[in-house]
């Protein structure tokens, strides 16, 4: 039987950033009618070799055939017209727009608004993706923005349907869903070629995977007949350890309380705390779980005093109410923090990492001398961060921007942990770092804790979440579920909490 | 003609360079440029356009002369900020400081040259109408086009697939980038737009309103067609709005300082400023929606290749 040719070849493709070989002769195969996973790690070249499927990238060698005969993308354009669509990791939708505008906008022909939206209605309808035209982006939860993605992308009855990381933003629910969806699109004769780092998931819904490692093609298999641990051993080409914890009731006293804590959003779109409580005791991991832009940033601030609470008693820090206090006088109680965002919060880009040391250190450490800056202390304190935490880095002293995100990464919260606080918060402790550093960065939360200090950890990361922490409290809304014991806990449970249930009737609208 | 026809009448004269030059730098802005330059486009306008109305006699050659200097002004911006991906505000300052400069230069020997304004334009029926028909439709062509850009750009942006992604641009240049959408090619022809309206107001200036040439004579107009268009919100319709207020008060200002009002003349003159200024935002605060500006405003877009 002569066999139609694959619906999507890339062979031997070469893309390169300055001395760095994103790509280095990549060879990719998707049939017609499979859900094909591309696995690897943070900076493996997959982002870039589906830029370069889509028209946004042009690879430097190398060539792509479409259904057997070699193209040329030159624009997302042409790619949209053999009938490639893509959703994007970090979604290409506009705040401001309808969501009749952001479909319009992605769709090539010059077809008038009021059309669009009828046609986005239903294709909506066809698959099962409710949509309301009308509404504005920005009031969308990221489920929502997501189907905006995908629905647009089927509009343009795309033949071959990239996702890049499609579940990082979804409660499990969410990602049941599109699951569904992608098996209709498959029995539909479309081909999916589907981005993600999360085995599991990879191995029940995909029927052939690609691995890159280091911009290289290192396997490929079939999901389905591996498990998660050998897919692990290929993406990261060694074998890696979990972290050992074995989570304990609280025991320890508590260190950091919340009591009654509700704060008006900070910005238009922000969310609002409501009654927030809670107690973390000395010696264990707290985790807050929660979808994205449920009020974990306001809590994050409230926490280490970038906002201040109404009254001072609603939070306590060893029993001494600071919450009229900013977050110099909790450094100097003993508490440090961790934001999430690295470059920009954690870290200021352009400044060298002692600078950056001295910056949350200065009120608590001993890196001041009668005003003036100890230079020599400061830059051993960098050596030593550097030591503990095994820091990849080109000189001594870099400006913070020139680090890799899991090299910054370490450095944030070594330079917090190396302070031997009481109480640590930290939020988002290993989003986009690769699977060494944060195993490293979820061991030294686990040691930190061991040694007696109260460590508090908001993440999207439910796998993260059940690893390290002892007890994992939900944020939905603006409100704080009461902490449960992370034994008995599972993906499931948690899923259903993120999304709203045994919350306030009000809320779970 | 009554009194007060004569005061509307220099109101309308008053508000239109505003206008007009509020118009295109609100364009701009929407596809998420900021172009701090409108007062040396416009200025540039002034001067090009009086010399080549003078050398050439026309003042029609005069007014395509201002439009191609603010364009060639704005093209040296593009280059700066969208080609080299400059920082928007510092070019913006320097293409003020450096068109009031050369416009000093061009319109050296044609200081205090006088020549006739252009002629008005009756328009039949309409001008007949009682009180409205001589202020509104008895005007020089410059003010019906700005009525023509308020409405052709509220269209423009709203109805118009061109106008949509013109405001994705605005928004998110990575985004629209993605789309596959040339965020920069966009962005240059919005500069441009904005640079020929500011070399239109420009020409009204020295064309119309004084008609004469002195060099510095937009006198700060240009900072004030940036001011309503923020304040304005970013929308065409309010931006009339406030041109039309800043203008309403400096002419009435004036009329009530020559009535002998016994306020400090200080102040007075301040009081356009202070008012537009006060009601536009007022109108902001009271008025949900469209209050933020493009969110990509005056951020530089290099697209990765």
């Amino acid at each position: 039987m002569p066999a139609s040719p694959p619906l999507v070849q890339a062979q031997q493709i070469v893309k390169r950033f300055g001395a760095l070989a994103a790509n280095d002769h990549v060879d990719l195969t998707v049939a017609a009618g499979e859900i094909h996973a591309l696995l690897g790690e943070n900076g493996a070249g997959k982002s870039t070799l589906v830029k370069m499927l889509y028209g946004l990238l042009q690879p430097d060698a190398g060539r792509i055939l479409w259904q057997g005969a070699p193209v040329v993308l030159h624009g997302p354009r042409e790619a949209r017209r053999l009938g490639i669509g893509m959703v994007f990791q970090h979604f290409s939708l506009f705040e401001a727009m309808t969501v009749a505008e952001n479909v319009a906008l992605a769709l090539d022909g010059d077809a008038p608004l009021p059309q669009v939206a009828e046609r986005l209605a239903e294709t909506s309808r066809a698959y099962g993706l409710p949509l309301d035209p009308r509404r504005e982006v920005w009031q969308l939860s990221v489920g929502e923005r997501q189907r905006v993605e995908i629905v647009r992308c089927l509009m343009q009855d795309p033949r071959l349907l990239i996702l890049d990381e499609p579940t990082s933003v979804l409660t499990p629910q969410e990602a049941e869903g599109l699951f569904a969806t992608l098996a209709k699109i498959r029995a539909e004769g479309r081909a999916v070629l589907y981005i993600s780092h999360k085995l599991e998931e990879v191995r029940r819904i995909c029927e052939a995977a690609t691995i890159l490692r280091h911009g290289k093609v290192v396997a490929r298999c079939d999901p389905r007949a591996e498990s998660a641990a050998s897919l692990a051993r290929m993406m990261v080409g060694s074998t890696v350890l979990g972290v050992k914890h074995e989570p304990t009731a609280p025991r320890g006293k508590v260190r950091l309380a919340v009591a009654g804590l509700s704060l008006p959003p900070a910005e238009a779109h922000g969310v609002a705390l409501r009654d927030v409580s809670l107690a973390l005791h000395g010696g264990e991991v707290l985790g807050i779980a929660g979808v994205a832009g449920n009020g974990q940033d306001e809590l994050f601030a409230a926490l280490s005093g970038e906002r201040l609470a109404p009254r001072a008693e609603a939070v306590l820090l060893d029993g001494r109410p600071v919450g009229r206090q900013g977050i110099n006088a909790r450094r100097r109680l003993g508490a440090a923090f961790v934001p999430e965002e690295r470059l920009g919060h954690a870290a200021a880009p352009r400044f060298p990492l002692s600078e950056n040391a001295l910056l949350s250190g200065h009120a608590a450490g001993e890196f001041l001398a009668g005003g003036l800056v100890r230079r020599g202390r400061l830059l051993g304190y960098v050596d030593e961060v550097t030591r503990v935490f095994d820091l990849r880095k080109g000189s001594r002293d870099p400006e913070a921007r020139a680090l890799s995100g899991g090299n910054l990464q370490k450095f944030t919260v070594g330079r917090e942990i190396l302070r031997n606080p009481d109480v640590l918060v930290v939020a988002q402790p290993t989003w986009g770092v690769d699977a060494g550093a944060a195993r490293r960065i979820r061991q030294a939360l686990l040691d930190l804790a061991a040694e007696g200090a109260a460590v508090l950890a908001i993440s999207q990361d439910l796998d993260e979440l059940l690893e390290i922490a002892d007890r994992i409290a939900v944020m939905f809304h603006g409100r704080l579920s009461a902490p449960l014991p992370v034994q008995g806990l599972t993906q499931e449970s948690l899923g259903l909490l993120m999304g709203g249930s045994g919350f306030p009737a009000e809320d779970a609208a | 003609m009554t009194l007060l026809e004569a005061i509307l009448l220099t109101v309308i004269t008053a508000s239109t360079p505003l206008l007009i030059a509020a118009i295109g730098e609100l364009v701009v802005e929407k596809s998420g440029v900021l172009n701090l330059g409108v007062e040396g486009m416009m200025i540039m306008g002034a001067a090009c356009g009086i010399v080549a109305a003078i050398a050439t006699g026309s003042g029609a050659a005069g007014v395509a002369a201002a439009v191609l200097a603010g364009m060639a002004m704005a093209a040296i911006f593009a280059a700066l900020t969208l080609g080299l991906a400059a920082n928007q505000v510092a070019a913006g300052l320097a293409l003020t400081i450096f068109g009031l400069g050369l416009s000093g230069v061009v319109g050296a020997s044609f200081v205090g040259a006088q020549r006739a304004g252009i002629g008005k334009i009756e328009i039949p029926l309409l001008s007949e109408i009682p009180f409205l028909g001589p202020v509104l439709f008895n005007q020089d062509p410059f003010v019906y086009a700005s009525f023509a850009l308020v409405a052709g750009v509220s269209w423009f942006l709203t109805r118009t697939r061109a106008g949509l992604v013109l405001r994705a641009c605005g928004e998110s240049a990575a985004s629209a980038h993605a789309l596959g959408y040339k965020v920069l090619r966009i962005r240059f022809f919005a500069i441009l737009f904005g640079g020929a309206c500011a070399g239109l107001a420009g020409a009204y200036l020295s064309l119309v309103l004084t008609p004469f040439w002195t060099s510095g004579m937009t006198a700060g107009r240009g900072w004030i067609a940036l001011a309503i268009v923020v304040f304005a919100s970013w929308l065409p319709w309010r931006a009339a709005l406030g041109a039309y207020l800043f203008g309403g008060i400096t002419i009435l200002q004036l009329h009530a300082q020559g009535a002998g009002f016994r306020v400090p003349p200080q102040l007075m003159s301040a009081l356009p400023y202070l008012i537009t200024i006060v009601v536009l935002v007022l109108i902001m605060r009271l008025r949900r929606g469209g209050a933020a500006g493009p969110a990509g405003l005056g951020i530089p877009f290099v697209p990765d290749r």
